[in-house]
């Protein structure tokens, strides 16, 4: 596979008549040298990949040059064969549960577990320096075992994680001496009643460049965060619980003004300050004042509105707003968005309703990412947020990219808006929380609203769909979605047709997610051809049968086909159907540590 | 909360047509529908109560529907999230000179021997098992409790069904400390 065949099998060169070549001994080492400096410089994981097709060579010098791993389903191979394939690994990123698992659609123990990767790790990675996770299972012990086996540990970013506590963290944050970034980031972690913000190192500087806690429920030493803080002279991004108050992020503010990112923990008074605290006020205002740098906003997290206001002196910078806990209305919020015009991302709760909708409209001309959250979450409420404010912001922030969309009436003519108006929308995700609802105003299904935005919007990847779709919708997803590699469907669609638009059309589908739709076995055939190029395929309370599943696993031996109930019975059938398939390639076969509730097909 | 097993079904008429289970009331409304993501709950739960609204039925809440995230649920009623732990019975177990602590569920076991090996396996050490005539013969650790009460007892004094019950936390300590307990 050599393509450089100059030489004899001894690995020296001839020299030919007359061409004068020089001696080299072993040039298929030189090469190899050689690309490997070049390659040091080759980051992406996709040019990576098809640089290790090339030969064996190439292979080798690629595998021994590759620094950053990224693995998205944990279970498609296992921990041993690619520490053996990749010796040289600093930095590692794993992907686990599938999405749905946020909403309580996969049994507790389903699995993915960080423990067998992390003891992998521990022996042949021993200059890993960053472990970045989500929706995995990590346990304190793992957390033990990445504190005691890298002894140049920097970062630790958990994403959606859980199965550890502050127990876990005290003995990262004591142990790790070289910690840059310790983020945690919707993580469900439980209170061990360890004070571990206390469990810095006391001495000296920290190196801490970003501190994000925002989702640890237990209350946090004051005291302790202050001083961190204060010999923290790095730190640029802080992201505080609910337990932090006013006065308290005051007092912090005051010490890092050179912060970039902020989380402002619960943006309220303490319990024993006295309400309308106006002499503090101008304090607040002039602490924000001095953070001159701070670009990303996000914290809320118990808000007082009557202190929005202190945030203005920094709106002009903003780049970055996160007000998806604080339950403001249009009013509370107009003052403070007016100045925003260099908003690019805008997360929000729908109480601010249409009208706050079209206040950013008016002012963050800049706008890539919305994400309208629902205030209250159920079926028949009243929606604040309607086509009103999806169809403002169509037409007044063109540059969006994505956008996700929670709401309890939409009509077509808004979506199809949205398609012409801002035609780089890469992620399209709108959420019509009634189930199976037409267009409000014309009665019609959904379907032309979403076949305009894979129509129009050419460099859409990631697509949810919702209200009331029939086959025709999933008709237009395959015929114009090609570069869709994400897509979610629920309570959706009218026969096996439309899965197979799907499967057929859309070429580059790498994470299928549906529930509760109408497709059964046949359609699940039609994607055979495809399923090993996908990362996974999730149908919950779909028409699958056991048969039809038990058919694609002898048809594709390599696929790992689980099949399971939510509510952990064992069978993985509710009446006829099975409850929930999830499937997805793998290089070393199912999974040991399947729970006795998964069956794999 | 009771399982409406019915109502959990799923029905594929027509859309538009209401097919609606029977809906039990209860007290419950959405605000009582915080669960963790972990947690396998009861199927739905019917949101009967209150409100007024034009909506023509009020539907059946469906698990993970909408697709929001437990936590962000739970904003609105402002209500402080504990990390589930199930429907088990967990107690914390430190143990003495270990860094950080562990936690158990009683309701997987259904005896002190079986508490006991796990305990060994979780902490890779000795404890022995309490027995009337010896006592803590011969090994290095000893486990306690503390009933509900609030007093520390040793491990193996009353019988099981009754630890179960009254065991609030679990402690591991040097035997010879543990001598200083009293019965």
């Amino acid at each position: 596979m050599n393509n450089n065949q100059m030489c004899e099998s001894d690995g020296k060169s001839r020299t030919g008549s007359g061409t004068g070549e020089y001696f080299i001994t072993y040039p298929d080492q030189v090469l190899e040298n050689v690309l490997e400096n070049v390659l040091l410089f080759l980051k992406s994981r996709y040019d990576r990949n098809a640089v290790s097709l090339v030969c064996k060579s190439w292979y080798r010098a690629e595998a021994y040059t590759r620094s950053d791993l990224f693995i998205g389903n944990c279970y498609s191979v296992a921990p041993r064969r690619v520490t053996q394939r990749f010796t040289r690994v600093r930095s590692v990123t794993i992907k686990g549960k599938p999405r749905f698992a946020d909403f309580s659609l996969l049994p507790q123990d389903w699995g993915a577990h960080f423990t067998p990767w992390v003891l992998t790790m521990a022996s042949a990675y021993r200059a890993l320096e960053k472990i970045h996770l989500k929706r995995m299972s990590v346990t304190d012990d793992d957390l033990a075992v990445v504190a005691h086996s890298f002894p140049n540990f920097k970062e630790l970013v958990l994403v959606c994680c859980d199965g550890f506590g502050t127990s876990g963290l005290a003995v990262v944050v004591s142990e790790c001496r070289c910690l840059r970034v310790l983020e945690l980031i919707e993580d469900e972690v439980t209170d061990d009643e360890v004070d571990w913000i206390s469990c810095f190192p006391s001495d000296g500087v920290t190196n801490l460049e970003s501190l994000a806690f925002d989702c640890v429920e237990s209350a946090i030493n004051f005291e302790s965060l202050e001083k961190l803080v204060a010999r923290s002279p790095l730190l640029k991004k802080l992201r505080l619980n609910r337990h932090v108050s006013i006065p308290q992020l005051y007092r912090l503010l005051i010490r890092a003004p050179r912060l970039t990112h902020l989380g402002t923990g619960s943006f309220s008074p303490s319990e024993e300050q006295p309400q309308n605290d106006s002499s503090r006020e101008s304090d607040y205002l002039s602490a924000f004042a001095a953070c001159r740098s701070i670009v990303c906003l996000s914290g809320f997290r118990e808000i007082a509105p009557e202190y929005l206001p202190a945030i203005v002196p920094i709106c002009a910078n903003l780049t970055s707003l996160n007000l998806s806990y604080a339950n403001i209305d249009a009013e509370q919020l107009k003052p403070v968005i007016r100045l925003c015009h260099k908003l690019q991302v805008f997360w929000v709760l729908d109480s601010i309703c249409d009208e706050g909708l079209q206040a950013v409209a008016e002012t963050c001309k800049d706008l890539r990412e919305l994400r309208v959250f629902p205030i209250d979450a159920a079926e028949n409420a009243e929606g604040p947020v309607s086509e009103v404010g999806l169809l403002a912001i169509a037409l007044g922030c063109r540059k969006l990219q994505s956008i996700l969309y929670f709401c309890q009436q939409m009509t077509n003519a808004a979506v199809v808006a949205m398609s012409k108006n801002c035609p780089d929308l890469v992620v399209f995700r709108l959420c019509i929380i009634g189930r199976y609802r037409p267009d409000c105003l014309t009665g019609e299904p959904m379907d032309e609203g979403f076949g305009a935005i894979v129509k129009n919007c050419k460099k859409l990847t990631r697509l949810a769909v919702s209200g009331l779709l029939t086959d025709k919708a999933f008709c237009y997803i395959g015929q114009y979605g090609k570069l869709v590699k994400t897509l979610s469907v629920a309570f959706a669609g009218d026969s096996d047709m439309g899965l197979k638009y799907v499967l057929e059309g859309c070429t580059n589908l790498q994470k299928l997610e549906i529930r509760d739709s109408p497709f059964g076995d046949s359609a699940l055939l039609s994607g055979l051809h495809h399923f090993y190029n996908m990362r996974f395929v999730w149908m919950s309370s779909c028409r699958v049968t056991r048969e039809g599943c038990l058919n694609v696993a002898r048809h594709l031996p390599r696929l790992v086909v689980e099949v399971f109930r939510r509510d952990e019975e064992e069978g993985g059938e509710r009446g006829d159907f099975v409850d929930t398939l999830y499937m997805y390639r793998s290089l070393d076969g199912p999974r040991a540590d399947a729970p006795r509730f998964v069956k794999i097909l | 909360m009771d399982l409406n097993l019915k109502a959990t079904e799923l029905s594929l008429a027509l859309p538009g047509t209401d097919d609606l289970p029977e809906i039990k009331t209860t007290t419950t409304t959405t605000s009582n529908q915080i669960k963790t993501n972990k947690r396998s709950s009861p199927d739905i739960d019917a949101s009967v109560t209150d409100e007024s609204r034009s909506a023509p039925t009020p539907k059946a809440q469906v698990v993970g529907w909408p697709p929001v995230r437990s936590y962000r649920k739970n904003i609105l009623q402002g209500k402080k999230v504990e990390p589930e732990m199930g429907s088990g019975m967990f107690v914390k177990v430190s143990m003495d000179g270990a860094p950080y602590l562990r936690k158990i569920d009683l309701k997987v076991y259904k005896s002190y021997g079986e508490l006991m090996k796990s305990l060994e396996e979780m902490f890779a050490c000795m404890i022995g098992l309490y027995s009337e005539n010896d006592g803590y013969k011969g090994s290095k650790h000893a486990a306690t409790y503390e009933d509900k009460d609030g007093d520390w007892m040793l491990v193996g004094d009353v019988p099981w069904e009754m630890f179960v019950t009254s065991c609030k936390r679990l402690r591991i300590m040097k035997g010879c400390d543990a001598r200083g307990l009293d019965l």
